[in-house]
């Protein structure tokens, strides 16, 4: 017994190291594996605090640029207004397929990680806004991710730039399916796997959304083709997709929640239930 | 010892603000980034006791890796950097480092340069090895650690320069 606690006061430092090793090296692992919800992240009260006062600072430095892009999107909106009979449309994201305009709710990003391997957005609505696990989030240009972990007022996205997400999509002529991935290198690409050999693919073919994931609505814009190859391995193509949004930098976004998601989920429920 | 203490915390404090606030927004080439943090384990005292030094490190990266959403990645390599400290610290000044008074915001000679290049470049190594997680990044993972390490010891330069007491 004696030289037990003589063991351990004499390795106090090196139990203590190990110890706190674990717990870090358990978060670590654990964030690692997608699909579980995280501890460590920044929707919670101190960091989501901390990060709305620095996007308050360095929104009024991108103030020009926001600017522009507002001034960009009245014309569009007064275009809209001038060419249509009804006036009293108000304009959020329009022709989704299975989305209510109630269903649609405006956000902003207050932090946006693009230089690791599994990035992510900090957006300052939360549960209180009907934020939950799982919604889409788009932009006027394109998709931007997943929400992944919401808090009342702050939620934490994963970025299409995140090696982990995979989001179907398809080419937008030809309805050939395949799954979004990233490889990790740079920004403004993303890649398109799994794409059959029978589809005729070409450089600067658009790619959209496929109708087969219930998180995000059929149709929304991803990006253009930029290159083709073929996997050896697999004989699939792969296409280098050019992202029409510019992931560095966001200022808005469009948090969506799909109407027909419950009813896709109920349906596969009963099948599975026939079985 | 109590005003030891109190630098301590300050620069605790003050190191994490400055690196949330400005460096965690200076990206190079949209990925090197500059991890000057990691000087308050580095310019921690000496001769001051072990315990601590890892329970104030383990909540340094504790509190990066909570402002940057990366599970525990930052903790993982500032505990390691913490426990290695001491065999950096023969390695850079010899066997009989615990008998000098070495403090490291001092002036820069060759062997406090090569104990912070060290100290730079195992944390570094540990916390890309963690983000990427897989062998097939290992090029991708040689190549952060040694753009980030460049930036980093600049930024931990100037900044032990401008903390600097202006003695003499």
């Amino acid at each position: 017994m004696q030289q037990i606690f003589n063991f351990i006061f004499k390795n106090s430092t090196g139990i203590l190291f190990l110890l706190l090793l674990s717990i870090s090296l358990s978060l670590t692992i654990q964030s690692h594996s997608f699909h579980k919800s995280r501890i460590i992240s920044s929707a919670n009260f101190l960091t989501g605090g901390v990060y709305e006062e620095i996007n308050s600072f360095t929104e009024y430095l991108n103030l020009k640029t926001e600017n522009d892009a507002l001034a960009l999107e009245n014309a569009r909106l007064k275009s809209i207004l001038f060419n249509t009979k009804d006036t009293t449309t108000i304009e959020k994201p329009q022709n989704l397929k299975g989305v209510a305009p109630d269903d649609i709710v405006v956000s902003k990003v207050i932090h946006n990680s693009y230089n690791t391997h599994e990035n992510f957005l900090t957006l300052n609505s939360g549960a209180n806004d009907g934020v939950k696990p799982d919604m889409g989030v788009i932009n006027s240009l394109g998709i931007v991710g997943i929400i992944d972990r919401t808090s009342a007022k702050y939620s934490t996205v994963v970025s299409i730039l995140n090696t982990k997400s995979q989001i179907n999509a398809k080419i937008k002529k030809s309805n050939h399916f395949g799954s979004l991935t990233w490889n990790g290198k740079s920004t403004g690409y993303v890649q398109l796997v799994d794409v059959p050999r029978l589809a005729s693919v070409r450089k600067g073919d658009t790619i959209v959304t496929g109708g087969q994931s219930v998180i995000f609505p059929e149709g929304i814009n991803i990006g253009t083709v930029d290159k083709v190859y073929k996997e050896e391995e697999t004989n699939y193509y792969v296409l280098n997709i050019k992202l029409f949004n510019d992931m560095t930098n966001l200022g808005h976004v469009y948090i969506i929640k799909s109407k027909d998601r419950d009813e896709v989920n109920n349906l596969e429920k009963e099948i599975k239930k026939d079985e | 010892m109590s005003s030891t203490f109190f630098i301590n915390i300050l620069r605790f404090i003050l190191l994490l603000t400055l690196q949330i606030v400005i460096f965690n927004n200076m990206t190079f080439l949209g990925f090197i980034m500059p991890l000057p943090y990691i000087l308050f384990i580095i310019l921690y005292p000496v001769n001051s006791n072990k315990p601590t030094l890892i329970i104030s490190s383990f909540l340094l990266g504790l509190i990066m890796d909570l402002f940057s959403n990366s599970g525990g990645i930052h903790t993982t390599a500032c505990l390691i950097l913490a426990y290695y400290r001491p065999y950096l610290f023969k390695f850079a000044f010899g066997v009989s480092y615990e008998y000098q008074t070495i403090k490291l915001n001092e002036s820069i000679t060759p062997e406090r340069f090569s104990f912070i290049l060290l100290a730079v470049v195992i944390h570094h190594f540990t916390l890309f090895i963690l983000e990427a997680f897989q062998v097939t990044f290992i090029f991708d993972i040689l190549i952060r650690t040694l753009l980030s390490t460049i930036f980093t010891i600049i930024s931990c330069i100037i900044i032990i320069y401008l903390i600097k007491p202006n003695k003499r």
